[in-house]
């Protein structure tokens, strides 16, 4: 006889389990049917020891079972642990190979050739289960594999992992440790994956620990050898295994002959349903990735939520006593979240492009703010980098420091902050409330998620931020009917680090505005190029021959990762002419710019210091630590007095780092504008402070994206250190470390179990004094210097 | 930007320091005491206190350099403030004496003191003279880099090495195992080591390599060249080690002598009070 259900769950992975879990804790009937031997073969077949994160953070898990983040081994077993003890019905080695009937009599057909009936279906399959294939002939060779379980099951292997994306990196990664290994890229550039496996393969692949094939596919695969198509021609690699990480794409096929529509061609493209996960077959759900919620709590809640709706209960998100607290101070009896989203929609153009789901997401990592007329938003100077959109009232933005009447409104629907976020630099101007009003404050990273994730966002901050820049960083009171001209024809360009900008006798071809990084500007002194200044954002370059109507009569450089407004010759001259101000400031900084290139004509070391700070990164840092050599005695004080007051452990090295002209850049942080550290940081614990620490907060996780990212070297992963003894026992019996001692102790009582966090400066955010290395030093060698010093590294030069 | 402590806060412990050891000066000519000048005159008095507070201030130095991360001082203030009052206390000290000197404890601690100041001395000019002497003898390099290269210049003689004979073969294991860098004290002051194994075997391996032909003379010739590198920066760590030990070894005389100063200043004080 067959068997009768009310709700058939179709896959065990997070959303399908957690579903099952559901409906067992409420007694409905249920199948749960999945293809393997085992709950969820995604995560199954996650590398052995992989650490499972829990994002998004802030959403709240709703399941009857437990997650969070941990090992891939930790997880498995607390589910097959809880599977069992809510009695969750699970058929496994079931595979489905058809689903026909309407709701309330299902017909699910299995491979074995056993029919189960249903009543609802809920269809949890993933896109894991349909990985794409190499599909080329000779793939079905059985040392052809798409996962892998455990690399050190290999040894003295020639493999060829083909993909380019973090599962093919991180396999690669792991593999070449004890065999040969060779990657196939698609591409001429690994530009898929994270930035932290970017940096692990490209250093890997510069290394020869790794050797790439870029921009080639393959072509025929016999056993023991596998030839590709490469921009040169063919190669050919003999190989005892190929390991194809090719990503997934939707189970198309199938989901389609169960009645369920998809929206368009495109075969990455996922079905559409309604806001109970409903698709357009009416009875059949759709959750998981195949929904479009590849995240494995969103997954999970979906699964909860699922059979919740299948019930007839009509439960609200899980994120909804969130946002309830976040706007709590402007929920009344008249409105409720849904209507305050929708409100937020209509009077902020800039989310409106976003779906219902994201602007969620986006809003449960923003906090409301209600200031009162006058309030302060933020000071000119302050370090924060999150940004503001008006919801309701406005603000006035002082542009004018000494003349504080001297003010722009910006009104309900308009956003402030983007300068700040674009350059990762001090806010450029003080900002109050006007009248009683709503803003949402977003955080850096969620803003610049958005960014890249919402096409419109981006395109209504460039054009917004383009006048509020050239305001900013012009003359504040140039007029719209000013600016016109200049914008019409203005471009956004980007430049890498060592990318010229232009060349000494070039000719003139407009003016350049830095909006992010910096540049160098150098000249040829003596048939040598020689750098005479450095230009940070906020500043423009290429005026001088436009006034002077000469050539370039210097190179420019971009120093870092860099972002410049140009903007067209013929029409900044016109605006200098619409304003008294603007030309007066631009004539005066061409005269300081001419006395400068003529002292560091006769200084050419000066030059070559700033050359050698700019390549030590001096070019992105907010605050960077310099020991004078000819002063340094080589106490290690400030070492000790790093340690001391950061749990014993030292963030910087001293030693370590490079020299020149006597002029030391240790290993320390540089608190860069836009930190690398924090670009990849999976439980979001990295942070910056309101004067511009970059520090590390107690949420780390320990999984070295940081200590990767950061290209100075100036993270490291460490163990808690001991717990300081006392004085007394210290000096009687030895217990612990003592005064200055941690650096020895630490290295003769290292414990390569313990488990490691994150550690970098922090700049002595806590302490009343400042960076204790810089107070510890005796002799003054050691000093921390900021952008505003910048200017004058060359005085460097000229101490001695 | 960058600045030494002598001229920290532009000199603002010079001018405290001169003030002070100017008015004791003048203090010191125009008193008439009874008698020869000496300690126990009223100004003799005042000239000890403000000796003792001095040096019960300067020895606090070393604790406070240790309390990291408290207050909001620098570190520098102290230093500089350290170097000019140590100087003053010398002559103040002086005064206290009033050049009365015997065989007895008063003029053991006063004799403690200028052993102290004068060590003082000592490092300062260490301090002023070294770091400079260490940055340009290093280069470019960080001491870490320097380790680093002299062992992958050993490893890289002993390959080139096993092309040639056992004689040269055992004379650079012999270089790569036995020589020492630093030792004693004396060998690290003197910044030489007249026996260097290494040296000696560059000698003898470019004496033995004179009789080489073919590859041989390649091999010796390339075995001599990294050989000579070698040598030359064991030198150079070796003056390292050298402005690196005159830089702390002062501190053994410094740290000591002020111990046994407080000591016998301790007793002085007593001995003064008791036999009145």
């Amino acid at each position: 006889m067959a068997e009768n259900y009310k709700i058939a769950i179709i896959g065990s992975g997070p959303c399908g389990m957690s579903a099952g879990g559901r409906a067992a804790e409420l007694g409905v009937s249920h199948i749960v049917i999945e293809k393997a031997d085992h709950l969820s073969d995604t995560i199954f077949k996650f590398q052995k020891g992989k650490h499972v994160m829990a994002t998004p953070d802030v959403l709240p898990l709703r399941s009857s079972m437990d997650f969070s983040i941990g090992i891939r081994e930790d997880i498995l077993e607390k589910w097959n642990q809880q599977t069992k003890d809510l009695g969750v019905n699970i058929r496994f080695n079931s595979e489905v190979t058809e689903i026909k009937g309407e709701q309330g009599k299902f017909t699910i057909q299995l491979k074995s050739g056993e029919e189960i009936y249903a009543e609802y279906i809920v269809l949890g399959i993933g896109l894991q289960g349909n990985l794409r294939k190499v599909g080329v002939p000779g793939s079905d060779w059985d040392k052809v594999q798409y996962q892998l379980d455990d690399p050190d099951e290999y040894e003295a292997e020639n493999i060829v992992v083909i993909g380019a994306g973090d599962a093919a990196i991180e396999n690669a990664v792991a593999l070449s440790k004890n065999n040969n290994v060779f990657i196939v890229n698609r591409r001429g550039e690994f530009a898929r994956a994270k930035d932290g496996n970017i940096k692990l393969i490209e250093k890997a692949i510069d290394d020869n620990q790794i050797i790439c094939f870029y921009n080639s596919n393959p072509k025929f695969i016999e056993p023991g050898k596998l030839t590709l198509e490469t921009s040169d021609g063919e190669a050919e690699v003999k190989c005892d295994r190929i390991i194809a990480r090719l990503g997934a794409i939707p189970p198309r096929k199938f989901v389609e002959s169960c009645g369920i529509e998809f929206p368009n061609k495109d075969p990455a493209s996922l079905p559409e349903l309604s806001p109970i996960y409903e698709s357009n077959k009416k009875g059949i759900f759709i959750v998981g990735a195949l929904a479009g919620f590849p995240l494995i709590k969103q997954s999970m809640n979906q699964g909860y939520e699922v059979i919740e709706f299948i019930q007839g209960n009509k439960i609200k998100p899980a994120d909804e006593p969130l946002l309830e607290e976040k706007f709590n101070s402007i929920l009344t009896e008249g409105n409720n979240i849904d209507s305050l989203i929708s409100y937020i929609r209509k009077q902020v153009p800039i989310l409106s492009g976003l779906t219902g789901l994201q602007l969620r997401e986006f809003l449960l990592d923003s906090t409301i703010h209600v200031p009162n007329e006058d309030d302060i938003i933020f000071k000119r100077n302050d370090y924060t980098n999150s940004f503001y959109m008006i919801v309701d009232g406005g603000v006035k933005i002082i542009i004018d420091e000494n003349n504080t009447d001297n003010t722009v409104s910006l009104s309900s629907g308009e956003f402030f902050g983007e300068i700040g976020l674009i350059a990762g630099r001090r806010r450029s101007a003080t900002i109050f409330a006007s009248q009683q009003s709503i803003l949402i404050e977003s955080p850096r990273r969620t803003m610049i998620k958005l960014i890249n994730s919402v096409d419109s966002v981006q395109k209504t901050m460039n054009e917004v931020a383009l006048v509020r820049q050239l305001r900013t960083y012009l003359s504040p009171n140039l007029t719209n009917e000013a600016l016109a001209p200049v914008l019409e024809t203005a471009e956004i360009k980007n430049y890498k680090p060592g990318q010229i900008l232009f060349t000494e006798g070039d000719d003139e071809d407009g003016v350049y505005l830095i909006r992010k990084g910096s540049v160098t500007v150098s000249r040829k002194i003596g048939g040598r190029e020689i750098v005479i200044a450095y230009v940070p954002a906020g500043h423009y370059v290429g005026e001088m021959a436009l006034l002077n109507n000469q050539k370039r009569n210097a190179t420019i450089k971009a120093a870092i990762n860099t972002e410049v407004i140009w903007m067209d010759g013929e029409r900044f001259r016109g605006l200098l002419d619409t304003s008294d101000e603007l030309r007066a400031d631009v004539e005066k900084k061409l005269l300081s710019r001419l006395v400068e290139g003529e002292s560091m004509h006769n200084r050419p070391d000066a030059g070559n210091i700033i050359e050698f700070l700019v390549a030590q990164g001096v070019g992105e840092a907010t605050d960077i630590l310099l020991i004078d050599e000819n002063l340094c005695v080589g106490c290690n004080n400030c070492e000790k007095a790093c340690a001391e007051t950061h749990d014993g452990i030292s963030r910087l090295n001293r030693e370590a780092g490079p020299t020149y002209n006597a002029v030391h850049v240790p290993t320390s942080c540089r608190h860069c504008e836009h930190p690398h550290c924090m670009s990849d940081c999976p439980a979001d614990s990295i942070h910056r402070s309101v004067n511009g620490e970059v520090f590390i907060d107690d949420k780390c996780i320990g999984c070295g994206n940081c200590e990767r990212n950061c290209p100075y070297g100036v993270i490291h992963m460490a163990a808690e250190a001991p717990k300081k003894p006392g004085l007394l026992s210290w000096l009687l019996f030895g217990s612990g470390p003592g005064p200055g001692e941690n650096k020895q102790w630490n290295k003769d009582h290292s414990n390569e179990g313990a488990r490691k966090k994150a550690v970098k400066c922090d700049m002595c955010k806590d302490l009343d004094g400042g960076a204790s290395c810089v107070r510890a030093c005796p002799t003054g060698a050691a000093i921390r210097v900021s952008p505003e010093n910048f200017f004058s590294l060359s005085e460097l030069a000229g101490r001695n | 930007m960058h600045s030494s402590l002598l001229v920290f806060k532009n000199f603002l412990y010079l001018k405290i320091s001169t003030v002070l050891v100017s008015i004791c000066i003048i203090a010191y000519v125009i008193h008439e005491p009874l008698g020869k000048p000496n300690g126990g005159t009223w100004l003799g008095y005042t000239l000890g206190i403000i000796s003792l507070l001095l040096i019960i201030w300067l020895a606090w130095y070393g604790i406070r350099k240790r309390s990291y991360g408290s207050g909001k001082l620098v570190l520098e203030d102290w230093a500089s403030a350290h170097v000019y009052l140590g100087i003053a206390l010398l002559i103040i000290a002086t005064l206290h004496s009033g050049f009365q000197f015997g065989l007895n404890i008063h003029t053991l601690a006063y004799i403690f003191m200028i052993i102290v100041v004068s060590s003082g001395l000592f490092g300062l000019y260490a301090y002023m003279r070294y770091p400079k002497l260490r940055t340009i003898n290093r280069g470019e390099a960080s001491v870490g880099d320097v380790w680093e290269l002299v062992a992958s210049m050993s490893s890289e003689c002993l390959v080139i090495a096993q092309d040639l004979n056992d004689e040269v073969y055992s004379l650079v294991e012999e270089s790569d195992k036995k020589t020492i860098l630093g030792g004693s004290l004396l060998r690290q002051l003197s910044g030489v080591d007249k026996n260097c194994i290494s040296t000696r075997a560059l000698e003898k391996i470019s004496k033995l390599a004179e009789n080489f032909t073919g590859d041989e003379a390649d091999s010796a010739r390339k075995l001599v060249t990294v050989m000579a590198r070698k040598v030359e920066l064991l030198n150079r760590i070796r003056k390292d080690i050298k402005y690196k030990a005159w830089l702390d070894v002062w501190l053994y005389v410094h740290i000591p002598f002020t111990v046994a100063l407080i000591v016998a200043l301790v007793i002085h004080i007593l001995v003064v009070f008791l036999y009145w």
